[in-house]
C-alpha cells in the first residue's frame, strides 16, 4: 500500500518536474529558432545598415533606430503612465480599503488583464484617437501616447498585482511599530510599507516594462506605424513604428528567405535580448522578496 | 496562483509557437494534391487583399456553376500570395502589382515558370475627409504631398491644416504601385521615397477609419474599398488638365491618370480545373467585376 502510493508520489513529482523542465526548454527552442533564422541577416544585408534612420523595407533600407526607439518611447511613457496608478492602486487595495471592497477589487483588477489587445486596440482606434486629436488639438490621433495610454491600462493589473503582493509581504510589525510611535497612516504608508516593499513593486515595474514592449495588436492599430524618428520634442503626439508592430505586420506577407524576412527575425532577436535583459535586472530583486517570503 | 498563471501563459506562449511552426511544415503541397482526389477538386487562392472580395465573389458563383469543385479564398497581401504560390501551398496567387524579377528567379530556382493571367483592372482612388474643401490634384502635387515637400493642405487650395498621410502597408501591391506610379512618376532611375511621417495602415479599413473621422487625413485605396463617407479626389496628369474622378468609365476611357491591372499568377502553364477556372473568370467571370467597384476588361 506504501509502496504503491510512493510510487504515486513519485510518477506525480515527475511528470510536473517534465512539464516545468519542458517550459524552460521550449524558452530555449524558441531563442535557436530566432537565432537561426535571425543571423542570416547579418551576412545577407551589411549590419552597419541596421543603425539607418531609414525603414524601407520593400526598397531594402533596413534602419532599425526608428523602430528601436519607437519601441522605447511608447515604453517608457506607458510605464511612468502606470507606475504612479498601479502603487496606488495597490497601496489602496492593500493598506486603505476595507475588507469587502478589498475582496471585490482584487479579482476585478485581475480581469482587467484578461481583456483582449485587439479589442483595446479597437476601442483606440475608433474612440480614444479621434478624442486625443480633438482635445490635443494633434494632426492625427493615432500617436505613440495613444498607444502608451492603452498600453499603460494594459501593464496596470499585473503592476498592481505584484506590488500588491509586495506591500502584502512587509511584515505587520513594521506597520505597528510605524504606529506605536506616532505615525499617522499617510506616513506609515509612504514611509515604512511602500520604500520595504521596493524590491516587490521593482519587479512590477519590470513586468510591467515587459508586458508594454512585447504588446503587438494595440501599438499596430493605434500607433499609425510611421517610422519615423522619435527625435523632435513633440515625438510622443507623433506616429512611431514600434518593434513588434514592424514584425506583425510584415512577416506575413515576406518572401521566406529573403533579406527582409531575416532581417524581421533579427528585430526579434533584439527584442528577446531586451525582455530578457529587463527579467535579469529585475531577478536580484524577485529572489529578495522570495527570502523574505517565510514570513507571507 | 498568479505565479501559475504567469508560467502557464509562457506555455501556453510557447505552445502555440510550436503549434503555428508545426502547422506550417505539415502543410500539404496543394498543387500536387489536385486531381488526385476523386471527385472533389480543390483549389486553393491566396494574395491581394485589394482583390480578396472580388476572388471571393468569383469562387462563390465558379462553385454553385461547377459543384465538384472548391475554392478557398484567403487575403494577406500580394507578397504573401506569391510567396505562398512559390512554397506549393496554394494553386493560384493574387497579386494587384506583377512579380517582381527577384520573386521570378526565385520561382525559377525551384523550377517553375510563371505565368501571369491580367484579370481586371482597378482604379486607385485618393480620398479625403468630407469636409475637405481641395476637389482634385495633379500628379505632381500628389507626389509632393506623399514625398513630404507639401505638408500643409493650403499649399493646394485647401484649409491651414498640416496634412496627415496614409498608406497600405508596404508589402501591399498598391503601395509598390503608388510609389512607382505617383511617388516616381514612373522613372526608374527616382529613388524618392514615401515621407517618413506616412502612416501605415496594416489594412484598407485602417485607412477608411481615419480618412472618416479625421478632417487632416488624405489616403489611397483601390476604388472598390471607397465608402460613401470618405471623399474622392478627381487626379490630373499636370497642370491644367481637367481633373477626373475615378470611376469605370474614366478607367475604360484611359482619361484617369492611375488605374493599374489585377493579376493571378500561376506557377506553370496551368490545365486542368484551374485552367477551367481561368478561363472562366476571363469570359463569363467578367461580368462580376463592376458590382465590386472594379473594371472589366472587356
Amino acid at each position: 500500500m506504501s509502496e504503491r502510493a510512493n510510487w504515486n508520489e513519485f510518477l506525480i513529482g515527475a511528470v510536473i518536474r517534465v512539464i516545468g523542465f519542458s517550459t524552460i526548454g521550449f524558452v530555449i527552442l524558441i531563442f535557436f529558432f530566432l537565432l537561426q533564422q535571425g543571423a542570416p541577416a547579418l551576412t545577407q544585408t551589411s549590419p552597419g545598415e541596421f543603425l539607418g534612420t531609414r525603414w524601407y523595407p520593400t526598397l531594402e533600407l533596413y534602419g532599425m533606430l526608428p523602430l528601436l526607439l519607437g519601441s522605447l518611447l511608447v515604453t517608457a511613457t506607458a510605464i511612468v503612465i502606470a507606475l504612479p496608478l498601479g502603487v496606488a492602486t495597490a497601496v489602496y487595495v492593500r493598506e486603505v480599503a476595507p475588507s469587502w471592497a478589498r475582496e471585490i477589487l482584487k479579482p476585478l483588477i485581475e480581469v482587467l488583464a484578461g481583456i483582449p489587445s485587439v479589442v483595446l486596440g479597437f476601442f483606440g482606434m475608433t474612440m480614444l484617437a479621434p478624442f486625443l486629436r480633438e482635445t490635443l488639438n494633434l494632426p492625427t490621433g493615432l500617436t505613440a501616447f495613444t498607444g502608451a495610454l492603452i498600453l499603460a491600462y494594459m501593464a496596470l493589473p499585473t503592476m498592481t498585482s505584484v506590488a500588491e503582493d509586495a506591500l502584502d509581504a512587509v511584515p505587520k510589525s513594521y506597520r505597528d511599530a510605524a504606529l506605536a510611535m506616532g505615525a499617522t497612516r499617510w506616513q506609515t504608508i509612504w514611509r515604512v510599507s511602500v520604500p520595504a516593499a521596493r524590491t516587490g513593486i521593482m519587479t512590477a515595474v519590470m513586468l510591467g516594462i515587459g508586458r508594454a514592449m512585447g504588446e503587438t495588436m494595440v501599438v499596430l492599430m493605434v500607433t499609425g506605424n510611421a517610422a519615423r524618428m522619435p527625435t523632435t520634442w513633440n515625438s510622443l503626439f507623433l506616429p512611431v513604428r514600434t518593434m513588434t508592430a514592424t514584425i506583425a505586420a510584415e512577416m506575413g506577407e515576406v518572401a521566406a528567405g529573403s533579406a527582409h524576412y531575416h532581417v524581421l527575425f533579427f528585430i526579434g532577436i533584439l527584442l528577446f535580448v531586451i525582455t530578457f535583459m529587463i527579467n535579469l535586472a529585475a531577478a536580484p530583486a524577485i529572489l529578495a522578496k522570495r527570502r523574505r517570503g517565510g514570513l507571507r | 496562483m498568479r505565479e501559475f498563471f504567469y508560467d502557464f501563459s509562457r506555455a501556453a506562449i510557447a505552445l502555440a509557437l510550436v503549434g503555428a511552426a508545426l502547422s506550417s511544415c505539415a502543410r500539404p503541397d496543394a498543387a500536387n494534391e489536385n486531381g488526385k482526389t476523386d471527385g472533389e477538386i480543390v483549389i486553393e487562392n491566396k494574395g491581394s487583399d485589394t482583390m480578396v472580395n472580388l476572388a471571393l465573389v468569383w469562387a462563390e458563383e465558379y462553385m454553385t456553376r461547377q459543384p465538384n469543385v472548391r475554392l478557398s479564398v484567403t487575403g494577406g497581401g500580394s507578397g504573401t500570395g506569391i510567396a505562398a504560390l512559390m512554397n506549393g501551398t496554394v494553386d493560384l496567387a493574387n497579386a494587384s502589382r506583377s512579380m517582381k524579377a527577384v520573386e521570378f528567379q526565385a520561382a525559377r530556382a525551384r523550377g517553375y515558370t510563371p505565368q501571369e493571367f491580367i484579370v481586371a483592372r482597378d482604379a486607385i482612388a485618393v480620398v479625403v475627409h468630407p469636409s475637405n474643401p481641395v476637389n482634385g490634384l495633379t500628379i505632381q502635387q500628389l507626389a509632393d504631398i506623399y514625398t513630404g515637400k507639401i505638408t500643409n493642405w493650403q499649399a493646394v487650395g485647401g484649409a491651414d491644416r498640416p496634412i496627415v498621410l496614409l498608406s497600405r502597408e508596404s508589402n501591399s501591391g498598391t503601395y509598390v504601385y503608388f510609389l512607382e506610379h505617383v511617388i516616381r512618376q514612373g522613372d526608374e532611375q527616382s529613388h524618392l521615397l514615401f515621407s517618413p511621417e506616412t502612416l501605415l495602415m496594416p489594412s484598407s479599413e485602417g485607412i477608411s477609419a481615419e480618412v472618416r473621422q479625421n478632417p487632416n487625413a488624405i489616403g489611397y485605396d483601390g476604388l472598390g474599398y471607397v465608402t460613401p463617407d470618405q471623399k474622392m479626389l478627381g487626379l490630373a496628369r499636370r497642370d491644367g488638365d481637367e481633373y477626373i474622378l475615378p470611376s469605370v468609365e474614366a478607367v475604360n476611357a484611359a482619361t484617369y491618370p492611375i488605374a493599374r491591372p489585377l493579376f493571378i499568377y500561376t506557377v506553370n502553364e496551368p490545365t486542368g480545373a484551374i485552367k477551367a477556372y481561368l478561363d472562366w473568370i476571363l469570359s463569363d467571370g467578367q461580368a462580376l467585376i463592376p458590382q465590386l467597384g472594379f473594371v472589366p476588361l472587356h
